[in-house]
């Protein structure tokens, strides 16, 4: 047996081994986790430190809260193609474990993201809703991961209910750029994009740094979730292997 | 090829085929708004282009669920995959058959409904030539959904649950176009040509999808 000559995957293709997967969660969570609290914590100051905006008053701190999480709704769907990228192209369960675990969380940044615009709404434009494109772009967002989670847990067998929602997340995808463009495209009541455009934010810069800490807190929150739900769902698969097998044993008379 | 698709609609137009009952679909759901919004003529004509594709919406997602599963049941899903015949095109026909015999059918007996409706013939003319271009989308996102659920014994309401969402452009600009050709300063071509786009981007990438989900669930 040469021991040289089986490869040592280097670097984040090492991660595609469930195993090793675990032990770097298992190292990374703890760091991971008061990091997000602790720039959850700051960003939280700093928006309720910004002054009150000269046409919105007071209401202008909802934006601290809910762009972020429309960020995050979005960013969570991507992580959810790019899984869906990697079970149809290499068939890696790996890459259905972090698309599925994507989708719950990102199905409540997308609830928190519409409460929270709602919330903001009533008293900027004077409803609570509006059916215009923005909006419901994103409600068929919401629609769409809870359509998935309901999917994913339909087929019963892993390996295809992994590729049946690959191919049902890759054409829901369609929806992300006309969320982004939407508001660009249509007259809508909802106001363009004002942080991520040519020529500059557009937002002053008291409004700005703390929304962008806000940003980088719920993305390290959204990191450690995210990785939880992973190592929960490879937990639970273990778990079913290991169920299966005692089964098997059990009726093969192999039992101790 | 041919012989797919006629075939398909013999099976579709013999009794227990899904096309009569379709439009039998529709009749009801037509027939439930005004019992829903009260007898108001003025009020049923304003909303008689949103009735008309709210009904042919839920009349093509009926039949959907059945599209790929009477296949699978009797293995001819298994016969088509190893047909010479590329599985995509075959997807499209199918796709195609759906629509002639549910989306055609809908587009045609529109304006009987929007008479009831007291709809002016302008709106109906602009609803039969939206549902035209229209619905068709409606066969070829569906036939996605119809693929990814085609092993499921309960399929067809987590279909519904998949497609209705893809299905919401089509509905607003279809809805859009009609209500454009009746309120002066609004354009009809953008949200008819729209509608149109969506339909033609549909044909291509709904019968792929459909294919790789029909190939990945049978193996």
């Amino acid at each position: 047996m040469t021991t040289d000559a089986v490869k040592q995957p280097r670097g984040l293709m090492a991660l595609a081994n469930p195993t090793r997967f675990l032990a770097f969660v298992q190292i990374v969570l703890p760091y991971l986790s008061l990091t997000a609290l602790a720039l959850l914590a700051v960003g939280l100051w700093m928006a309720f430190s910004v002054p009150d905006d000269y046409q919105q008053g007071r209401t202008v701190r909802i934006m601290f809260v809910h762009v972020p999480s429309v960020w995050m709704a979005m960013s969570a769907y991507m992580v959810m193609v790019s899984g869906a990228l990697g079970v149809l192209v290499w068939r890696h369960p790996l890459a259905d474990v972090a698309a599925r675990a994507a989708a719950p969380i990102g199905a409540a940044f997308t609830f928190l993201g519409l409460a929270t615009g709602s919330i903001w709404g009533r008293p900027m434009w004077g409803t609570w809703w509006e059916w215009d494109a923005r909006l419901t772009s994103f409600l068929v967002l919401l629609i769409i991961y809870l359509g998935l989670i309901a999917l994913w847990h339909a087929i019963e067998e892993p390996a295809k209910s992994a590729r049946m929602a690959a191919v049902v997340v890759m054409v829901g995808a369609l929806n992300i750029p006309i969320i982004r463009f939407s508001v660009e495209w249509f007259t809508t009541l909802h106001q363009g994009p004002s942080v991520v455009r040519s020529g500059g934010p557009a937002l002053a810069p008291e409004f700005l740094y703390p929304l962008l800490v806000m940003g980088l807190a719920f993305l390290l929150v959204f990191l450690t979730l995210h990785l939880m739900a992973m190592r929960n769902e490879i937990l639970r698969r273990q778990i079913r292997t290991l169920q299966r097998k005692a089964a098997r044993d059990h009726r093969t008379g192999n039992s101790k | 090829m041919w012989a797919l698709l006629i075939r398909d609609l013999i099976l579709a137009f013999r009794s227990g085929g899904g096309a009569v009952t379709a439009l039998l679909f529709y009749l009801a759901v037509v027939v439930a708004m005004p019992f829903a919004v009260g007898p108001d003529t003025n009020l049923l004509a304003t909303i008689g282009g949103a009735t008309l594709w709210i009904g042919a919406l839920l009349a093509g997602l009926l039949g959907l669920d059945r599209l790929f599963q009477a296949d699978n049941e009797d293995g001819s899903l298994d016969q088509m995959m190893i047909a010479p015949i590329p599985l995509p095109a075959q997807v499209f026909l199918k796709c195609v058959t759906h629509w002639l015999t549910t989306g055609l059918p809908l587009t045609l007996i529109a304006p009987v409904f929007g008479l009831m409706l007291g709809m002016d013939s302008i709106s109906i003319g602009a609803s039969m030539a939206t549902l035209f271009v229209g619905t068709p989308a409606i066969s070829f996102i569906g036939a996605v959904g119809a693929a990814v659920t085609v092993s499921l014994p309960r399929g067809g309401l987590l279909l519904s649950v998949l497609v209705l969402p893809l299905c919401i452009p089509v509905l607003i600009f279809g809805v859009g176009a009609v209500r454009a050709s009746v309120t002066e300063p609004d354009p009809f071509l953008p949200p008819f040509l729209l509608v149109t786009a969506i339909s033609l981007f549909f044909s291509i990438l709904g019968p792929f999808a459909a294919a790789q989900a029909l190939r990945y669930g049978s193996d």
